[in-house]
């Protein structure tokens, strides 16, 4: 840092003046800007209702609900195993990491503890979901802040992952595959070699981002230093995943929090970074793909045999009682507060879904950014209309 | 055999007509297909049109055909007039800007001893049309799309014209036929093999010159006007059918356009190194080098335009004024000086 | 189960498996009831799980402060309600016309009981808040009695607790005295009801039998539309 003279720091403050004295010259009466609910940058029925004056943000104010499905009054009347097809469709990108939290929540208050295997396999596929959805993070938000072509990348390359996913579970968005007690099935054969394969061509395709996107100056130009979360301000209005993690904050649930995923059993580590900008949301985010590629592969290497399933009831009634599980889901942290009555249905479900927070966010952040920047920063918060809505 | 001269003026003017129709049209056509088509398809790992025609070639007719057919349809608080003018506008630059192109030794459609000079003059006429466009749409996004595309041009407008001066001043000319001629007969430092083509001695002239290009054309990275993520399509966002056609013939076109007007300041226009710059030869391939010539610069526009995130509006407007436009004119210095030395 | 400890583990409050005690959390526990006093009406522990605390109304905002600055748990999580009145709808698996038709009784809803923690009233707000150092949450409760149903709001302390408190008062019709813009947030503006409570009905169960015939219906202003 070079010091800075008397004699520059009058003449910063007489600039500054200046501009203010020139800016309220022309002020204008602004203008009222509303983005969505159908827009190219919210992918999804977000709508952003913003006062500008110019290019610059006076107020943003969201309106969501255009989606809005009712998932807590449906899971009401829904018995435990018909829960998890409704809640596929929170996060629709990474669909089986919807189940795990609810599954477990039902587990810890059945006192159910699934096969080690399937544990194991649970944990390899909760963190391939994340794979598939963050991967189109990395090429949605190149597509956002202008460059077209990594998108399709990240497109042809989250194929590969979607393919293994659905040779295991069947579906390829929706799998339905989590049980109370374990997992429908297990690994089809030659399933594990060619998930190495896809996790060393997810490695290659990381490569490619962080050259072609992350490197590149327009992209640092047009995403550091814009839209800046203090850490206290993440944690106030309850960011997750990345979005926290990119303020500084070591936070992972999967790490802080491992019940009944086996993140513990193996080796990884939990990427921050300092500067709490869109920037550094792309960072993270593209170094929890590697990291993910890493844990598939240590999984799959100290994969334990057995069952996939234990024993439970064949018409599953969860005791009374109340429980709360969240893992740490591709979005950020991602809840589930079940109230049991000892009936065949929950009698409250409270769905904490990632982005609801995260985008709440938004009205303090946009104030005072360009026009331009609301896309670059909607689009590192990284939502999914589905997991804002429910 | 009866001369290009001893046509009547009607004649004459009807045959140079069609030749700049073809000239923007059969171009921009082409540069679709190569370039948008399957270049880029290429980069991002797809097949493109595969359908239509073989290896999917006539797809754009089929585009076209589509386009003809679709609703032209007005927004309700349109300024009509003007949103049913503007893309005419746009597209009158266009073809105003390709009369001075040369194609060969005697191949040209209008030989103006202030060539350079018009075609800076009428590539600004855009700048109107895309305004139009913004205004009439009485649509905010296509509102701030039009400021933001005027902005931008005419920022961009002046590191062009003075990335053009250096050119003039080795040249000599302002006569886009004597530029060519000028870089087939000219020599670089006594060596006279390829000519001088000013892609060598004015490389930042060039350098300059195709960034402003760029900007001019609103391709990525400067195509914040267009911004599909934020603007929709920013002044386009309204227009449909026919219109949207033309607005999009013009994109292309354009390209087309500034990458001749680019080739013959720079790549030596429809001259090869090794022939006589006299010879008639150059009437029958001339056209053909300069469409090869196009093809390559406007490879250069679209393998950036799909490669380059976008820069933000002030990014943008400060690169332009803080960067191109001082190189510029230090290059036009340099030249000068060069130019009274040698 | 086995743990390998992870490479940066930083916390210290995860027990082994065979746990009957939480020091962590009952010491916690003392400290709030050391500040709150009375405030503190009920409690709930799982070992080495979670920890449910149920204060009175009026110092909802209090521990809510405390919490934050006190004890730094700085993570606000989420906030919602719970009306604990069984439905009166039964399971609504199917519609009220088949079981009418089918001559089945719905059952009598039961007596009013609450969770963890007790409670005392059919409305009660639920809310969670973590301290990302010790990874620790606590779920608090507030009984909200049915005659006034009003809160005090979270927003100057959990800025984030705006949207939740939103949601809330919309789906359960719990006032926020003190939040900056109460205005429907999933729902469209003219909606009236509360859908959360129990005592409202699943409606797309209700109208039409299961499972639900599609059907095209007109759009409510197709006659005044502009035309």
């Amino acid at each position: 840092m070079t010091t800075v003279s008397d004699q520059q720091k009058l003449s910063y403050i007489a600039a500054q003046a200046a501009d203010a004295r020139v800016n309220l010259e022309i002020e204008s009466e602004g203008m009222t800007l509303n983005l969505g609910p159908q827009h190219p940058a919210t992918h999804g029925t977000l709508r952003i209702i913003a006062r500008i004056d110019g290019e610059q943000v006076i107020r943003a104010d969201p309106v969501m609900g255009y989606m809005h499905r009712g998932y807590e009054k449906l899971t009401e009347v829904r018995t435990y195993p018909q829960v998890t097809t409704l809640i596929n469709r929170i996060d629709w990108l990474g669909s089986f990491a919807n189940e795990v939290p609810f599954i477990l929540a039902a587990e810890k208050l059945m006192e159910v503890e699934a096969p080690p295997r399937a544990q194991w396999i649970r944990t390899i596929l909760f963190e391939m979901s994340r794979i598939a959805n963050v991967v189109l993070f990395l090429g949605d938000m190149a597509v956002q802040v202008g460059a077209i072509t990594p998108v399709f990348f990240a497109f042809r390359d989250r194929e590969h992952v979607l393919n293994q996913i659905e040779s295991v579970t069947g579906g390829r968005f929706h799998p339905n595959f989590d049980r109370i007690g374990g997992l429908k099935d297990d690994f089809p054969k030659g399933w594990i070699d060619e998930t190495r394969q896809v996790m060393k061509k997810m490695r290659r395709f990381c490569d490619e981002i962080e050259v072609l996107v992350m490197d590149n100056e327009i992209f640092q130009a047009r995403t550091r230093g814009i839209g800046v979360i203090p850490a206290d301000v993440g944690l106030s209005y309850g960011l997750s995943g990345a979005n926290i993690r990119g303020s500084g904050v070591d936070r992972d649930l999967r790490r802080d929090n491992p019940c009944g995923l086996v993140h513990d059993q193996i080796d990884w580590k939990v990427w921050t970074h300092p500067d709490g900008d869109s920037f550094s949301r792309f960072w993270v985010r593209l170094q929890e793909v590697r990291e993910s590629t890493g844990i598939v592969s240590q999984l799959l290497d100290s994969l334990p045999s057995g069952p996939v399933m234990a024993k439970v009831p064949r018409i599953i009634k969860v005791p009374a009682g109340e429980a709360y599980v969240e893992t740490e889901n591709p979005l950020g942290a991602m809840g589930y507060y079940i109230v049991s009555k000892g009936d065949l249905v929950p009698f409250r479900v409270k769905i904490r879904s990632a982005s609801f927070s995260n985008v709440s966010i938004t009205p303090w952040l946009l104030q005072g950014v360009y026009v331009p920047d609301i896309i670059t920063i909607l689009a590192s918060l990284y939502f999914i209309l589905g997991d804002i809505d429910r | 055999m009866m001369t290009l001269g001893e046509l009547a003026y009607w004649e004459l003017t009807s045959l140079r007509v069609a030749g700049g129709l073809a000239a923007v049209l059969l171009v921009a056509g082409t540069l679709v297909y190569i370039h948008l088509f399957k270049l880029v398809s290429f980069m991002q790992s797809r097949l493109g049109p595969m359908e239509a025609g073989p290896y999917g070639s006539l797809q754009l007719l089929a585009e076209v055909g589509k386009f003809l057919q679709k609703e032209d349809i007005f927004p309700r608080k349109a300024d009509r007039f003007v949103f049913a003018a503007a893309p005419f506008v746009v597209l009158m630059s266009t073809f105003l800007l390709v009369v001075v192109v040369p194609g060969g030794p005697d191949a040209w459609f209008v030989d103006n001893d202030l060539g350079i000079y018009l075609a800076m003059a009428v590539s600004s006429v855009s700048v109107i049309g895309v305004l139009m466009a913004g205004w009439g749409s009485a649509n905010k996004y296509s509102l701030m799309g039009g400021l933001r595309a005027t902005g931008q041009l005419i920022a961009y407008e002046l590191p062009l014209m003075l990335a053009v001066v250096g050119v003039v001043i080795e040249a000599g000319t302002m006569n886009m036929q004597g530029i060519v001629l000028a870089q087939a007969n000219g020599s670089i430092f006594g060596w006279s093999g390829l000519g001088n083509p000013f892609l060598l001695t004015q490389f930042v002239g060039f350098f300059v010159f195709m960034i402003a290009m760029q900007a001019e054309l609103t391709q990525s990275p400067f195509d914040m006007p267009i911004a599909e993520s934020e603007l929709v399509t920013g002044y386009m966002t309204e227009y449909s059918g026919m219109r949207f056609l033309m607005f999009f013939i013009g994109e292309f076109a354009t390209a087309g356009v500034f990458s001749a007007v680019a080739a013959v300041l720079f790549l030596g226009g429809w001259y090869v190194p090794g022939l006589d710059a006299t010879s008639n030869v150059f009437n029958v391939i001339g056209p053909l080098v300069m469409l090869g010539k196009v093809v390559f610069l406007s490879f250069l526009v679209f393998w950036f335009r799909f490669t380059f995130p976008r820069f933000r509006e002030d990014q943008l407007q400060r690169l332009a004024w803080k960067f191109l436009i001082p190189i510029a004119l230090v290059n036009i210095v340099a030249t000068g000086i060069l130019k009274v030395a040698f | 189960m086995s743990r390998l400890p992870p490479a940066d583990t930083t916390d210290a409050t995860d027990e082994p498996p065979v746990v009957v005690t939480d020091e962590a959390r009952e010491s916690l526990l003392a400290g709030i009831t050391d500040e709150l006093g009375d405030a503190v009406v009920g409690f709930h522990i799982r070992p080495g799980d979670d920890l449910w605390i149920r204060v009175d109304r009026d110092a909802w905002l209090d521990i809510a402060r405390f919490l934050h600055t006190g004890l730094g748990f700085a993570y606000f999580n989420f906030l919602s309600a719970i009306d604990w009145m069984p439905s009166p709808y039964g399971r609504s698996m199917d519609s009220g016309v088949d079981l009418t038709l089918e001559g089945v009784r719905v059952p009598e809803p039961g007596p009013v009981e609450q969770g963890l923690a007790g409670g005392d009233t059919r409305f009660q707000v639920l809310a969670r808040v973590d301290d990302v150092i010790s990874n620790m949450g606590i779920t608090l409760k507030v009984d909200i009695p049915e005659d006034d149903l009003s809160l005090a709001t979270w927003v100057p302390v959990y800025p984030g607790a705006n949207w939740h408190e939103r949601e809330c008062w919309e789906m359960f019709g719990i006032e926020f005295s003190g939040h900056p813009g109460l205005r429907h947030l999933y729902l469209p503006g003219e909606f009236e009801g509360n859908p959360m409570r129990k005592d409202y009905p699943l409606l797309a169960r209700q109208v039409r039998p299961w499972p639900g015939i599609v059907d095209v219906e007109a759009m409510p202003d197709d006659d005044k539309a502009d035309s």
